[in-house]
């Protein structure tokens, strides 16, 4: 079983990621599931009609506006990282928090290395699926790469000179 | 200029242990060259042709001398005795072991310095005219807007991986000496008919592969909201810039094949959620970053010219200087003396420990202790009392920094090429130095005029030689190093992209067929006519013409 970090813990996975192919007849009503955005946009009503947990994963090069008004239907939104260094879903994440108010997971998958942590936490994901090969309890460190930032992000609404001049 | 409190402090030192554990593991086998690759790049850290390369950062181009001793005794126990003024004003070393450098970030923490985003695919040092606040035609300091975009901009966590390296330049001058339309992001700070500050921006300038000169998207964006739409603008690249192809990665390509209108718009509907969010600057923050900037004890004086024409007349070598080194202020009785790294036979840009030592001590003597690096790879004492310019000039001349060329021919701009970098085509030092020693009558150079040129090993252009007024470029020619020459680019206001005059040469011809540029100009400029002017005014034919007729 594969194990992530969630909320700051090394804990077991229950979710079942599916991949992009990933056909509807072969669903289980049951099991926690996060399903591929293009299964969701085909069927969307069949999913929720599920007694499992439903998540939703994107690509990177997917956008979030296209799901924007169903967001409450998902307890997990999983970003997805083809190389480390795409960037783009760290814009997707603050979107998810800052602009579109999410509440549910947001989960970095793919090619997440522990180097990336601190920052995506900033941009809001609170799970991450560090790569298979590399030990959880290490990444975990990485959250604690740096003690303040200047920046206002997801995690701190406010920008460093504000605190600082308060 | 600014001082870091216990929040700057703790943040750079914060990187000094994470760099630290990176290199650790990355020595460990614990992470792939592949994964350590963008790590060191954002702390400045290229794996060279010879040894590592190690980039410094130099925030707008500002250093105390304190911060130079520093370097100095870096650059003497760490690398082999010498660094390199960039063309984006920061310090390179180029000989540092790889185990070392945690060790050097840690001495650089100690003097408020760093090499974070220095490279790699983020937001780097923020430029600026290395003549502000002293610049008699300053309409606004530039340094506290490049100090919030520094801090803004630093580890800026949506930001870390973009498509390719982004860059940022300020101007505050009538005069644009930042060269700010050919930035990822221009700056113009300018003020509205009712007196309030705001920026003219420019976004989508470049050199590189496809030079372009930028796009205005927006005339007058007021100064509280500066850092939330420059966010707008860098989330829009972030998310739609291309990621497929490196050499089609940067913002350009993508305001290019979006035109300006529609990324102007994109922007705009991007910050209108931006905007007056808790990123708005307010006067607390300006202010409490501007007071690191106010002026210096200037002491009441008055501008000394019959003095110093009187030296003049005694010393021709003095009054050459004076007016190529020696700028106006904008106090009376000051000065702006640019110290010239570019003698013949010394790569441009290159000072040795022990200059940096007496830089250190200059400062400390003639000019508050502070000292500037230009992009144009020279330094600068901003703040000298004209009485003293005679002393200094003959300080100056036993360290090797009164090379009378500042703006001349021989003040090139040049990357470290072949003999340092592993992506050059073409060795760029020795060819400026046969240049140097082909114009090296003074009286010659001096009635030659401004002229830039600018050498760059590759395509990558960080010698700019678009933007040269002569611009050389190494090619390779089936393995052989070659260099194509361009004429007519201009990194000024009236920014241009050279053209290119025609087939390449090799590095034996080139003193000659600069020679023959030169020629024309000299027999087809009308009195008082600039190179560029002349170029502007008569095409680049009669080049072509010359530099090519003898070749047959
Ligand atoms: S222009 Fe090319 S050769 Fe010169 S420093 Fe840049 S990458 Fe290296």
């Amino acid at each position: 079983m594969q194990r992530i970090i969630k909320n700051d813990q090394v804990v077991d996975e229950s979710w079942h990621l599916l991949p992009k192919d990933a056909d509807l007849a072969t669903l289980s009503n049951s099991d926690d599931v996060i399903v591929p955005l293009s299964l969701w946009l085909e069927h969307g009503h069949a999913l929720r009609a599920r007694d499992g947990g439903l998540g939703v994963w994107l690509d990177a090069g997917e956008e979030i506006e296209e799901i924007a008004e169903q967001l409450d239907r998902f307890q997990v939104i999983a970003l997805n990282f083809p190389v480390f260094t795409d960037g783009r879903h760290f814009s997707t994440a603050r979107l998810l928090r800052e602009r579109y108010g999410y509440k549910g997971e947001v989960r970095a998958i793919g090619d997440v290395l522990r180097d990336q942590l601190f920052f995506m936490k900033r941009c809001g994901f609170d799970a991450y699926a560090v790569r298979p090969d590399r030990d959880p309890y290490d990444a975990l460190q990485s959250l604690q790469d740096f003690s303040d930032s200047y920046q206002a992000a997801a995690d701190q609404p406010l920008p460093l000179f504000r605190r600082r001049n308060a | 200029m600014y001082v870091y409190d216990s929040y700057d402090q703790r943040i750079v030192e914060d990187r000094v242990k994470q760099f630290r554990d990176q290199t650790r593991r990355y020595l460990a086998g614990e992470l792939s060259d592949e994964e350590f690759r963008p790590l060191r790049l954002q702390n400045g850290l290229y794996i060279q042709r010879y040894a590592p390369m190690l980039r410094i950062a130099v925030p707008y181009g500002l250093l105390s001398s304190r911060q130079v001793r520093k370097l100095a005794q870096i650059a003497r126990d760490y690398d082999k005795g010498y660094a390199h003024i960039s063309t984006r004003q920061n310090v390179q070393l180029n000989w540092p072991d790889l185990e070392d450098v945690p060790d050097i970030l840690a001495e650089l923490a100690t003097v408020q310095m760093h090499a974070i985003q220095t490279s790699g695919n983020c937001i780097r040092n923020t430029t600026t005219d290395q003549f502000a606040g002293v610049a008699r035609d300053e309409v606004i300091d530039p340094r506290p807007w490049c100090e919030l975009i520094r801090q803004w901009s630093t580890f800026h966590p949506e930001f870390a991986h973009l498509p390719r390296k982004f860059k940022i330049a300020v101007n505050g001058a009538a005069q644009d000496r930042a060269a700010i339309e050919v930035h990822d992001i221009g700056l113009e700070a300018v003020k509205n008919a009712a007196g309030e500050l705001g920026f003219r921006v420019s976004v989508g300038g470049g050199l590189g592969r496809t030079p372009i000169v930028g796009s205005f998207i927006n005339e007058f964006l007021p100064w509280q909201h500066l850092l939330s739409y420059l966010e707008a603008i860098i989330r829009v690249y972030n998310r739609y810039g291309r990621r497929d192809n490196k050499f089609k990665a940067r913002i350009k390509i993508l305001v290019k094949a979006l035109t300006p209108e529609v990324f102007a718009e994109r922007v705009d509907a991007e910050w209108t959620h931006l905007k007056d969010g808790p990123t708005t600057l307010d006067d607390a923050e300006v202010q409490r970053v501007a007071q690191f900037f106010v002026d210096p004890d200037y002491r009441a004086l008055v501008d000394e010219n019959e003095r110093l024409e009187g030296l003049d007349r005694e010393h021709p070598g003095f009054a050459r200087w004076r007016s190529r080194n020696v700028v106006l202020h904008k106090k009376p009785g000051y000065a702006a003396v640019t110290l010239s790294l570019k003698p013949t036979g010394v790569a441009p840009g290159d000072v040795t420990d022990k200059q940096l030592d007496v830089i250190a001590d200059l400062a400390d003597r003639y000019s508050f202790g502070e000292v500037r690096n230009s992009h144009n790879q020279n330094i600068i004492l901003a703040d000298v009392e004209q009485q003293s310019l005679f002393d200094l000039w003959n300080e100056l001349r036993e360290n090797g920094f009164a090379s009378p060329n500042i703006g001349l021919l021989t003040d090139m701009i040049c990357c470290p090429g072949g003999d340092f970098c592993s992506l050059a085509n073409a060795k760029s030092i020795p060819v400026a130095e046969s240049i140097q020693r082909r114009f090296d009558n003074l009286d010659y150079l001096f009635d030659l005029g401004d002229i830039d040129l600018n050498i760059s090993g590759c395509m990558n252009a960080c010698g700019h030689h678009h933007v040269g007024h002569i611009g050389i470029l190494g090619v390779d020619k089936k393995g052989q190093e070659f260099y194509q020459v361009s004429l007519g680019g201009s990194s000024a206001r009236d920014a241009s992209l050279g053209q290119i005059l025609g087939p390449s040469f090799a590095q034996d011809d080139m003193p000659d067929v600069i020679g023959k540029v030169i020629d024309v100009y000299v027999e087809r400029r009308t009195e008082e006519e600039r190179f560029i002017d002349t170029f502007r005014r008569i095409g680049i034919d009669p080049f072509k013409e010359r530099v090519y007729a003898a070749n047959h």
